[in-house]
């Protein structure tokens, strides 16, 4: 079979295990749709976010739990599972057979991707039903080229982490205060409108802000534009080729527990 | 030490192999070859350098010095050819958890230009009744299986096996020992490692003694026992106050009971036995005794403890 074959078969497999998995299937799905209540519930679906001409908070807090979702079926997940796998030795025993390591390194990135996509139609669909958020088709290239950016650009992310994570124990711990702090900050759990220019001005350093700002940018329908916010993409993809970088250096197939 | 491997084709070459790691020399000059169709196994204790040699010939490691070609290729290079014709049991592998016994024995395969068949591996590492049972519902032993069964998907012509039976009970080593024999039967080559002697002495067809970092003795387990070079020990009780005569080179084990190895128990059985005579003393409880297998291995490997090195 031949290298790309291998990694298409391979992602076949990481899918079954991945639903056979209920933490990671609770965690990576239920999550957004359980803070997609929360935030509706505490600000009022129809309300509008600053004033009367401004953005409905379903239409702001939809974007912006696409972005938290898809933070988490791929950095997150990636981080969790590369770590568990290297401390398992599920990568040494990879590693001993002639499956190219990228073909393995692909399968779970594509995966994780294409959670991600699932992810997004699942949000939107579910504000589209229940708080009658408007569906961005006419900025579908968009959606499609910031989700691609994104989804790719957290995995390699992922493997960065993975890569500076000391072992399986500690990854939850790392992961998460590597993204919670940035999600209060990045328009995610919070409108930054009212915030301190300062906080703004940390927050845009990382890529999570602009992806919500992206995203935020398709879904609002108040505005006009075909949705390529260019300059988040590039700060996005930047982010994306540092942890590829990282991950280069740091990565490692045997167990370090 | 004389490495003679048996006529045939070579599978395992290694050449004066050295492996360091920072100050720590882990192994120190090593020879062996292998040759196809045998049942090689590197005994020793723990810290002697197994698992750094092996992992040097499965390729996960890279050496110091030295040549090393298996199957004919440089494992450091990890070409895909190799790769594909050699399997590995590590000594602590994980696998997919949430996938079954077949699932994973299937994506293995598939790996491998001519995988054997699935239900054929498991069967034959007796875990066709677990089939279908998800690797987080196996037990110790039968994850264990599972590890052998991943080795074998690929069909391959050589085999590493890495303390394949640490932690088990005696019948579950005896099941796997059955099982390498059977791959023995297959006709493929197989090198494992071990620090149980009567495993070595079981499976293989020739064995290494292995002990910080270096061969101390290379032969069938029999001619191992019982070699030539080997000291036989002579051992006896004096009253006290009573010293053999220096020139005997005979040394006080505690009280009044002296020992003597030598590889020529004749000449100083008889010197030692002449000089009693002509001393009117006795040589209480004396005993010559030829080493058994176990004893040579503990005396190889017995400097490592003295030195305490890793």
């Amino acid at each position: 079979m031949s290298g790309l074959a291998l990694s298409i078969r391979q992602v076949g497999y990481e899918n079954r295990a991945f639903w056979r998995n209920p933490i990671a299937a609770f965690f990576t799905f239920f999550f957004p749709l359980m803070f997609m209540i929360i935030f509706n519930v505490l600000f009022g679906g129809t309300s509008r976010i600053g004033g009367a001409s401004g953005l409905r908070v379903a239409d702001f807090y939809t974007p912006a739990v696409i972005t938290f979702g898809v933070i988490t079926a791929t950095y997150t997940n990636i981080a969790m599972m590369i770590t568990g796998a290297r401390d398992l030795g599920i990568l040494k025993r990879m590693r001993g057979t002639p499956l190219p390591p990228w073909a393995f390194m692909a399968g779970r990135i594509v995966h994780s991707v294409l959670l991600a996509f699932l992810l997004v139609v699942i949000v939107a669909a579910f504000g589209a039903l229940f708080y009658s958020v408007h569906l961005p088709w006419d900025r579908l290239p968009a959606l499609i080229l910031t989700l691609a950016i994104a989804s790719g650009s957290f995995c390699a992310l992922g493997l960065a982490i993975a890569g500076l994570v000391p072992n399986a124990d500690s990854a939850p711990a790392i992961v998460q205060f590597s993204v919670l702090p940035l999600n209060f900050i990045s328009n995610v759990f919070v409108d930054m409108r009212g915030a301190p220019a300062w906080i703004n001005t940390v927050s845009e350093i990382f890529p999570i802000r602009h992806f919500a700002d992206a995203l935020m940018g398709i879904w609002n329908p108040l505005t006009s534009g075909s949705g390529f916010y260019w300059g988040d993409l590039a700060v996005i993809a930047a982010w994306g080729v540092c942890g590829v970088l990282v991950a280069m250096r740091t990565f490692t197939w045997e167990p370090r527990a | 030490m004389t490495a003679e491997a048996p006529a045939g084709e070579v599978a395992i070459e290694v050449r004066g192999l050295r492996k360091s790691y920072g100050s720590l020399e882990a192994v120190r000059g090593i020879d062996l070859s292998v040759v196809r169709g045998e049942v090689f196994a590197m005994l020793g204790p723990n810290g002697a350098g197994k698992t750094t040699t092996v992992e040097i010939l499965e390729g996960y490691r890279s050496r110091s010095s030295g040549e090393v070609r298996v199957l004919g290729h440089d494992p450091a290079r990890r070409e895909r050819d190799l790769m594909s014709r050699m399997g590995i049991v590590l000594q602590q592998s994980g696998v997919q958890q949430y996938l079954t016994v077949r699932e994973v024995v299937a994506m293995y395969a598939g790996y491998y230009p001519h995988p054997r068949d699935v239900d054929e591996v498991i069967e034959l590492v007796g875990l066709a009744d677990a089939a279908n049972r998800r690797i987080l519902q196996l037990s110790g032993g039968q994850h264990r299986r599972v590890d052998v069964a991943l080795a074998l998907a690929g069909d391959p012509e050589l085999l590493f096996l890495d303390e394949p039976t640490t932690g088990f009970d005696p019948s579950a080593r005896r099941q796997a020992w059955d099982t390498v024999r059977s791959l023995a039967g297959l006709g493929k080559t197989v090198f494992l490692t071990t620090h149980f002697m009567d495993e070595a002495q079981a499976l293989a067809d020739r064995v290494a003694i292995i002990a910080r970092g270096q061969i101390v003795a290379l032969g069938s387990p029999n001619t191992l026992g019982a070699r030539g070079s080997q000291a036989t020990v002579i051992r006896f009780s004096l009253p006290d106050g009573v010293v053999p005569a220096e020139e005997l080179g005979i040394t006080r084990v505690s009280g009044g009971a002296w020992q003597v190895q030598t590889t020529e128990p004749t000449r100083v059985l008889h010197e030692l036995t002449g000089w009693a005579v002509n001393a009117q003393v006795e040589l209480v409880g004396l005993e010559v005794s030829r080493p058994s297998l176990e004893d040579v291995y503990l005396a190889l490997t017995s400097e490592e403890d003295q030195e305490g090195a890793a």
